[in-house]
C-alpha cells in the first residue's frame, strides 16, 4: 500500500486513510479456520507446513470459528456436511471470508454427475469470496488465491463491499 | 491406565466434608468439525465428569458415493481415479488394490518392470503416509515441530511422485496391467538419493518425539486393545499389529513380489507400556517406515527393462465373474470385491476398507480414559474419512 512516510522526515509519523489502514491490517493477519473436509485438506496441512510455510502471509490455522477471519472449504461438501458449513460460516465474526479450494467444492468436481450425496458447490449454502480450482490445488494455488482474497480485501471500502 | 472412577454416574458422590453430590452423564460432541479428529468424524462422547463411559462415532459426513460412480463409470480404468479418492494419503496403494482385482478379473499378467515400480511406488506412498500420520498425531498431542519436520521429508517423496506422473497427491498412476507413465530417467538415482537422506532423520524423529518424556506420558498406556479384541473385530494394519499380531498381508499372502524381498514385519512389544497403546502403535508406523526404506533399497537397483504399458488391455470386457483382491495398504486391508457381467463397466465394486473397521474397534479401547486421551486414541488408530464413509 501507498505509504507515505517517506515525505516526511520523522519517521515515527505514518499518514493514511482509515480505510488503508483497515484493509492493510485485515489482509496481513487472515487466520484461517483449521477445517479440513477431504483431500485437499492435504495440500491444504502441506500449504502451512514446512516447504510452503502460509505464515508468511499471515494465515495461520485456527480451531474455532471464532478466532478466524477466512474459512478455506477445502474437499467435498456432502449434504450431510453442508447444514455444519453453514452453521460454522455463521459462528464466524465479521469481516469473515470463504476461500472455495478445489473442484468439489467449487462445483462437486468429479462427484457432480452421480454424486446423489454431495452439494454442487459450496456457494451454494455460504458466499464465497475466491475459488481456487484443482482436484486437488497444489498449494501454490491455495497460496494465489489467498493472494487474490489479499487483492480483494485491499480493494474493499468502509462504506461500500467491494465486487 | 483407565482412569479410578469410584462408582457410578447412579451413586453419589461423597465429598471429604461428607456432602453427597448428585452425578449424571453428560453427553458431548466432539466433532465433525474438531482439530484433532482427523477430517469429518463426529464422536458423540458419554462422559462421567472428565471420564468417558461411551463413544459412539458417527460416520458418514464424507461420504462420496465411491460405489455408485464405480458402477455408473463406462470403463474398468475410469475407476481408478475415484480408487485414489479413497483414500487420499495412499492413493497409490488403493490404485494397486483396484488394478490387482482388474487383472485377477481379466487373467493379466504384468511385465516383471512394472511389478517393480509397483512395490517401490507403494513403500514410498507408505512412508509418505505415515508421516503424515505421525506427525498430525505429534500435533494432536501437542507436539508441533516433528510436523514440520515430518512435511519437509514428506514433500521429497511428493516430488518423486510428481517426477513420475505429475501429481502430488492423486496420482491415477497405476492402471489395470500396468502403469499411466515409465519412470523418468533420473528417477533411480533421486530415490535413493532420498533412502541415503531419510535413514538418519528417523532416528531424528525417534529423538524429537518417540522418546520424548511427555509424549510417553500422554500415549504409553493409553487406549490398549488386547490382541484377542483387534483380531475380533477384524482389525488390520498397524493396529493390529501394535497389538502384537504379527500379520502383514505383503508377508501372509503375497502379492506382486513382496516374496523376493528380505524384510520384517515390526510388531508391538509394549516398550514404555503395555502391549497394544497407543505408542506401541505409533511405533510400529516408525519402524514399519524403516521396513518400507529395506524394500525400496533391495527393489532399486533391480528394476528390469521392459515396456510399462504393454500389458495394458485396449478394450476391458472380462468375462461374468468375481474376485476378491486384498493388498495391505498403510492402515491394513483393503479389499476389493470386483463383479463383473460381462459388459464393459465393473456391475458392482465392493471396497473392504481398513480404517472403517479400525475405527468401529474406537469404543473398545477409548472406555474409561479421560477426554483428552480420546485425542490420542482417535489419532492413533490413523483413520482415512475418504476411505471410512467411502
Amino acid at each position: 500500500m501507498g505509504l507515505l512516510d517517506r515525505q516526511f522526515n520523522n519517521s515515527n509519523v505514518i499518514i493514511t486513510s482509515m480505510e488503508n489502514l483497515l484493509n492493510w491490517a485485515r489482509l496481513s493477519s487472515l487466520w484461517q479456520m483449521q477445517f479440513g473436509l477431504a483431500c485437499c485438506a492435504i495440500e491444504m496441512m502441506a500449504a502451512a507446513a514446512s516447504n510452503y510455510d502460509f505464515d508468511r502471509f499471515g494465515v495461520i490455522p485456527r480451531a474455532t470459528p471464532r478466532q478466524s477471519d477466512v474459512m478455506i472449504v477445502a474437499g467435498t461438501v456432502t449434504l450431510k456436511m453442508a447444514s455444519r458449513i453453514k452453521r460454522l460460516y455463521d459462528q464466524m465474526s465479521e469481516p469473515r471470508y470463504v476461500v472455495s479450494m478445489g473442484s468439489c467444492s467449487n462445483c462437486g468436481g468429479p462427484y457432480w454427475e452421480h454424486g446423489y450425496h454431495v452439494l454442487k458447490g459450496v456457494d451454494r449454502v455460504i458466499p464465497v469470496d475466491v475459488y481456487v480450482p484443482g482436484c486437488p490445488p497444489r498449494p501454490e494455488a491455495l497460496m494465489e488465491g489467498i493472494i487474490k482474497l489479499q487483492e480483494k480485501i485491499r480493494r474493499e471500502s468502509l462504506v461500500k463491499k467491494s465486487a | 491406565m483407565p482412569a479410578d472412577s469410584t462408582g457410578t454416574a447412579d451413586t453419589p458422590l461423597t465429598t471429604s466434608t461428607g456432602r453427597k453430590i448428585r452425578r449424571e452423564e453428560m453427553v458431548l460432541n466432539m466433532g465433525p468439525q474438531h482439530p484433532s479428529t482427523h477430517g469429518v468424524l463426529r464422536l458423540e462422547l458419554v462422559v462421567d465428569g472428565e471420564i468417558v463411559v461411551d463413544v459412539i462415532p458417527h460416520i458418514g459426513y464424507l461420504h462420496r458415493c465411491f460405489e455408485k460412480h464405480s458402477e455408473a463409470m463406462t470403463n474398468y480404468q475410469q475407476v481408478i481415479p475415484y480408487c485414489d479418492r479413497l483414500d487420499y494419503l495412499a492413493s497409490m496403494n488403493m490404485d494397486w488394490a483396484y488394478a490387482l482385482a482388474g487383472e485377477k478379473l481379466l487373467g493379466i499378467e504384468v511385465p516383471e518392470r512394472v511389478e517393480y515400480i509397483r512395490v517401490i511406488m507403494a513403500e514410498l506412498q507408505r512412508i509418505a503416509s505415515h508421516l503424515l500420520a505421525l506427525g498430525t498425531y505429534g500435533l494432536d498431542v501437542g507436539a508441533f515441530t516433528p510436523f514440520l519436520f515430518m512435511f519437509r521429508d514428506r514433500e521429497k517423496i511428493l516430488d518423486l511422485f510428481e517426477m513420475t506422473c505429475g501429481a502430488r497427491l492423486l496420482y491415477n498412476y497405476i492402471w489395470i496391467g500396468g502403469l499411466s507413465h515409465d519412470i523418468p530417467p533420473d528417477f533411480v538415482t533421486k530415490t535413493k538419493e532420498f533412502c541415503r537422506y531419510f535413514r538418519p532423520n528417523i532416528k531424528e524423529f525417534n529423538d524429537l518425539l518417540t522418546f520424548n518424556e511427555i509424549f510417553i506420558k500422554r500415549t504409553a498406556n493409553i487406549g490398549i486393545l488386547p490382541a484377542d479384541v483387534a483380531v475380533s473385530y477384524a482389525c488390520s494394519g498397524p493396529m493390529l499389529r501394535g497389538s502384537g499380531v504379527k500379520f502383514d498381508l505383503r508377508k501372509d499372502d503375497p502379492y506382486g513380489i513382496y516374496d523376493k524381498f528380505e524384510w520384517d514385519v515390526p510388531v508391538g512389544t509394549g516398550e514404555v507400556g503395555t502391549v497394544g497403546d497407543c505408542w506401541d502403535r505409533y511405533m510400529v508406523r516408525m519402524r514399519e517406515m524403516e521396513q518400507s526404506l529395506n524394500i525400496i533399497e533391495q527393489a532399486i537397483d533391480r528394476i528390469p527393462e521392459g515396456d510399462v504399458k504393454s500389458a495394458v488391455p485396449r478394450r476391458i470386457r472380462p468375462a461374468a465373474g468375481d474376485v476378491y483382491v486384498r493388498s495391505e495398504s498403510p492402515r491394513g486391508e483393503i479389499g476389493f470385491y470386483l463383479v463383473s457381467d460381462g459388459t464393459g463397466s465393473p456391475y458392482r465394486l465392493k471396497a473392504r476398507s481398513p480404517a472403517f473397521v479400525n475405527l468401529s474397534v474406537c469404543p473398545e479401547i477409548c472406555r474409561g480414559y479421560m477426554i483428552a486421551d480420546i485425542v490420542a486414541i482417535v489419532g492413533s488408530v490413523d483413520i482415512v474419512l475418504g476411505e471410512v464413509d467411502r
